[in-house]
């Protein structure tokens, strides 16, 4: 059978979580290509070719790829679908808001999220915020499928695939991009960091979780997150929230900090390697699940593990 | 401008989720159900547009069992204008729910589907996308602001690393994200008004789509637990843990 996977990249580079979407569809096939669409792209794609198990990339161009438009990444890959078995997208804002529209063109159950292959028509995924885990059986004949990309290694390098340039049809006229603003930061991307801080409602303020948790992410090289109830506060941006309405993330080193543990909180950051919990109630649930806990207040805690961690050469 | 507003009933959010041993699902027996979150926000969203202006008549759909009706009366006492009900007992794919509800969409003529982005149950996030292209409409997904004006919907999105506006042509689909707004109590008194708003009671038959599901579960598991570490008593004792453990 043969897979494509369609890349998240800046243009220059592949992002990350298309490394890992690669090795969820190897699982499925060894015939696995990549598709990357947008702007000014072929630096882009000429990194996709150089993905260990990549057998072909296909170039498509055009600004509403830039701009990840469902309707347009749905013109363009639904035809492609004629001689592929299976598209896979990362489970990313831009993968499933273009993932479900491809499967209802094609008439196919997509299958969302899956965190394992177990053969070629079996998937796991987590349901109920990963409380629960489903495994399913698809009787589709193609399949759509996003990745939950933490559980899945990335792709390395190695490869040496060729490019093909593929036509886009014309962009959809209902559709008009108006403008985006992403918050330009020196952190990791959330989503795929090594290491994550995050702030919860004991903050209090948008400037205590800024002078309290961005440091110490700095810090740690760490990307920062937060609960629901820090980012319902105000006091952090919604792209922050690590939990079952936010971001999945599993970095190695997560730091919760003033998070009492929500059963919506943990889904969200619960595979990470090792979890550290600072918080000054004792019986918060956080610590059920923290490999350290230290039981502070945070505005003690968090200046003390700042100076332990400058004595530490950090 | 007629607005529709799909809701589903789930287990409520704050509901501690059991699987069942024989691994067939998990358990509903005796759990509180509540409106899913989103579809409350999308609900809000709508009354909020009613009370602008923009919208003239909100209906609330919801395909689920019997129970599902207080689902529908929520939305009603919340504001929306009446309901209908496409009973089943049987837990539809998003791909069969999204067919059913563009046949609602062909008797109802909306001009706007405002629908929240996911259900906390199957956590798919697909429903709004699959109707949309059922529908071959546009869609703004994930919404945290939206504006009416001349025929088209302004969405302010929520992305990985921050916004994207889209300005998108009516009729199209909206799906809320958890920003959009902070749904409303219902008050007593439209509690009880919501009680003769009409709710019109259909079948999955009555539109003739096929709603056959094409996934199979084959068990619903727990996920392995996480064991508890330790506690530590200061930073510093941290801080040589986590150099242990490998991770500084």
């Amino acid at each position: 059978m043969a897979v494509l996977v369609v890349a998240e990249h800046d243009n220059a580079s592949v992002k990350d979580a298309t490394n890992k979407t690669i090795t969820a569809a190897l699982a499925l096939s060894s015939d696995v290509d990549v598709l990357v669409a947008g702007l000014g792209a072929g630096a882009a794609a000429a990194a996709a070719a150089g993905i260990a198990g990549v057998r072909k990339v296909l170039h498509a161009e055009g600004a509403a790829f830039e701009q990840g438009v469902a309707e347009a990444v749905e013109g363009l890959v639904v035809p492609l679908m004629a001689t592929y078995d299976a598209v896979l997208f990362a489970a990313t804002a831009t993968g499933k808001n273009a993932a479900p529209r491809i499967a209802a063109a094609l008439d196919v159950s997509p299958i969302s999220e899956i965190q394992e292959v177990v053969n070629a028509t079996t998937f796991v995924r987590p349901i109920y915020a990963g409380n629960a885990l489903e495994t399913i059986e698809t009787s589709d004949a193609k399949k759509v499928i996003t990745v939950r990309t933490t559980a899945f290694a990335a792709a390395g390098a190695g490869g040496s695939a060729s490019v093909e340039t593929v036509t886009a049809g014309a962009p959809s006229a209902h559709v008009t991009f108006k403008g985006a603003e992403i918050v330009k930061s020196d952190r990791p991307e959330l989503a795929g960091a090594k290491r994550v801080v995050s702030g919860g409602r004991a903050m209090g303020s948008a400037d205590e979780f800024h002078n309290v948790i961005e440091p110490l992410a700095d810090k740690l090289g760490a990307a920062v997150g937060a609960s629901r109830a820090a980012v319902d506060a105000g006091y952090a941006p919604n792209d922050y929230q690590v939990g079952q309405t936010g971001k999945v993330v599993a970095p190695e080193l997560y730091v919760a900090v003033g998070i009492s543990g929500a059963i919506q909180h943990l889904a969200g950051m619960k595979d990470s390697k090792v979890i550290v919990a600072i918080n000054k109630d004792a019986d918060a649930p956080i610590f059920a699940i923290a490999d350290y806990g230290l039981v502070a207040d945070y505005k003690s805690a968090v200046p003390e593990l700042m100076g332990e961690l400058a004595k530490a050469g950090l | 401008m007629k607005v529709l507003v799909p809701v589903k009933r789930v287990i409520d959010y704050n509901v501690k989720v059991r699987v069942k041993p024989d691994q067939t699902g998990v358990d509903l027996a005796n759990v509180k159900m509540s409106m899913n979150p989103f579809c409350e926000i999308a609900v809000e969203e709508a009354v909020r547009l009613k009370e602008k202006g923009a919208a003239t008549e909100i209906v609330a759909v919801s395909i689920g069992p019997q129970q599902a009706q207080e689902t529908i009366r929520t939305a009603l006492a919340m504001g929306a204008d009446r309901g209908i009900l496409i009973q089943t007992d049987d837990d539809l794919e998003p791909l069969a729910v999204a067919k059913l509800l563009k046949a609602v969409v062909a008797e109802e003529a909306p001009e706007l589907v405002l629908m929240g982005k996911q259900a906390i149950d199957g956590d798919n996030n697909a429903t709004g996308q699959m109707m949309a292209a059922l529908l071959g409409w546009p869609q703004a997904t994930f919404a945290s602001k939206v504006e009416i004006a001349d025929g088209k919907a302004t969405v302010t999105r929520e992305i990985d690393g921050g916004l994207q506006t889209l300005e998108v042509a009516l009729p199209a689909i909206v799906t809320a994200d958890l920003r959009l707004n902070e749904p409303r109590y219902a008050s007593l008194p439209n509690i009880m008004k919501a009680k003769k708003k009409p709710i019109d009671v259909k079948s999955t038959g009555d539109y003739g789509v096929d709603v056959a599901p094409r996934l199979k579960v084959l068990k619903v598991t727990e996920p392995p637990k996480r064991a508890g570490g330790i506690k530590v008593e200061s930073a510093e004792q941290l801080v040589g843990k986590l150099k242990e453990a490998g991770v500084l």
